[in-house]
């Protein structure tokens, strides 16, 4: 019970946090409604276990907490994949930024 | 022809050897650049007795990121021929001729260093009988390259086709790299025996020390840039 009420204040907190960053324009519509949708989904499931066990017998897969856990490694891993692109992204714009630097400013000698 | 000749040399935390490099290219009738890839050492003071053009990355990018910013700023200079070099005097000046003579006097467009060409490089047991042919298997498997040395930093090549072979990998992949495009594009390419010297520092397997990166660091950026693509 406890457990339920401290996610439950933790989940508010981030939909507020989310939802003041949609009404300041920093994010879009879509990912507000996405990250809500997913946040609504987590406190679901704290209130009401039973729901993923219909799910992961839907699924084929035997509990419900299994389910939960196959679903976060495939987004954890998806959001890595994300990231090391990003960087990989980050990384070029950088190199390409400190090359027109050296290049605008060779000194010959 | 008088032909405009280019080195590039990066160069990163080198200032106690890059002066005996410069000292023997001084001689030569090459225009020399160095790229200082954000050195925190003396490098800047002991280039100030050369004449060389003098690039810096404020911050440190890598080999291939500083090579490729010296080949940038060599094209824009109206290079003709450019030579990529190394800091350290692992390679010889002298037989810089030597590696761009085919580009010079042959049909050539390209042409890669080799270690395994008749000269007689000092080369550890390890890096002769595990490492370079396991480099030279990655290299043939994944990119269809025939050289008969997978990891040669020392290579010359005609402006023309510079734009084929640009380098996007910072670190050390540049190597395989540059192969790997010139066999796509179909370079007209030559090997030529050259010394390489391991007097003094290298490149480890596992652990990246100071300058450069591991050959496992290498192999991961290569197989990245494959699933990426």
């Amino acid at each position: 019970m406890w457990l339920q009420i401290l996610i439950t204040i933790f989940i508010v907190l981030i939909l507020a946090k989310v939802f003041r960053q949609w009404r300041q324009e920093r994010t879009t519509l879509f990912v507000f409604l996405s990250w809500s949708f997913l946040w609504l989904a987590i406190l679901l499931v704290f209130w009401v276990p039973e729901i993923t066990s219909y799910l992961a017998n839907f699924l084929g897969v035997g509990r419900g907490a299994d389910l939960i856990i196959y679903l976060s490694i495939v987004v954890i891993f998806y959001l890595i994949f994300k990231i090391f692109i990003r960087l990989n992204k980050t990384d070029r714009q950088i190199t390409k930024l400190v090359r027109e630097d050296a290049i605008n400013n060779a000194e010959k000698r | 022809m008088n032909m405009k000749i280019f080195v590039i040399i990066p160069s990163f935390n080198e200032a106690e050897r890059i002066g005996r490099v410069l000292e023997e290219l001084s001689i030569l009738p090459y225009q020399v650049v160095v790229v200082d890839d954000g050195s925190s050492d003396q490098t800047a003071e002991v280039l100030k007795n050369y004449s060389v053009d003098y690039l810096r990355h404020k911050i440190n990018r890598g080999q291939g990121a500083a090579l490729r910013t010296g080949t940038d700023y060599a094209l824009e200079q109206g290079a003709d021929i450019i030579v990529h070099f190394d800091a350290d005097g692992q390679f010889l000046t002298t037989e810089i001729e030597k590696i761009i003579y085919p580009l010079k006097n042959q049909e050539i467009e390209i042409v890669f260093g080799s270690r395994f060409l008749g000269i007689k490089s000092e080369i550890n047991f390890l890096k002769k009988f595990f490492i370079l042919p396991f480099a030279h298997l990655v290299n043939f498997l994944f990119f269809g390259i025939r050289t008969t040395d997978p990891q040669n930093g020392f290579r010359a090549f005609k402006s023309s086709v510079a734009k084929k072979i640009q380098i996007e990998q910072d670190g050390g992949a540049h190597c395989s790299e540059i192969l790997a495009k010139a066999f796509q594009n179909k370079l007209k390419w030559k090997e030529v025996p050259v010394t390489v010297l391991y007097n003094r520092f290298g490149q480890s397997v596992f652990a990246s020390r100071g300058r450069g990166q591991s050959g496992l660091q290498i192999l991961r950026d290569l197989l990245f840039s494959k699933i990426i693509k």
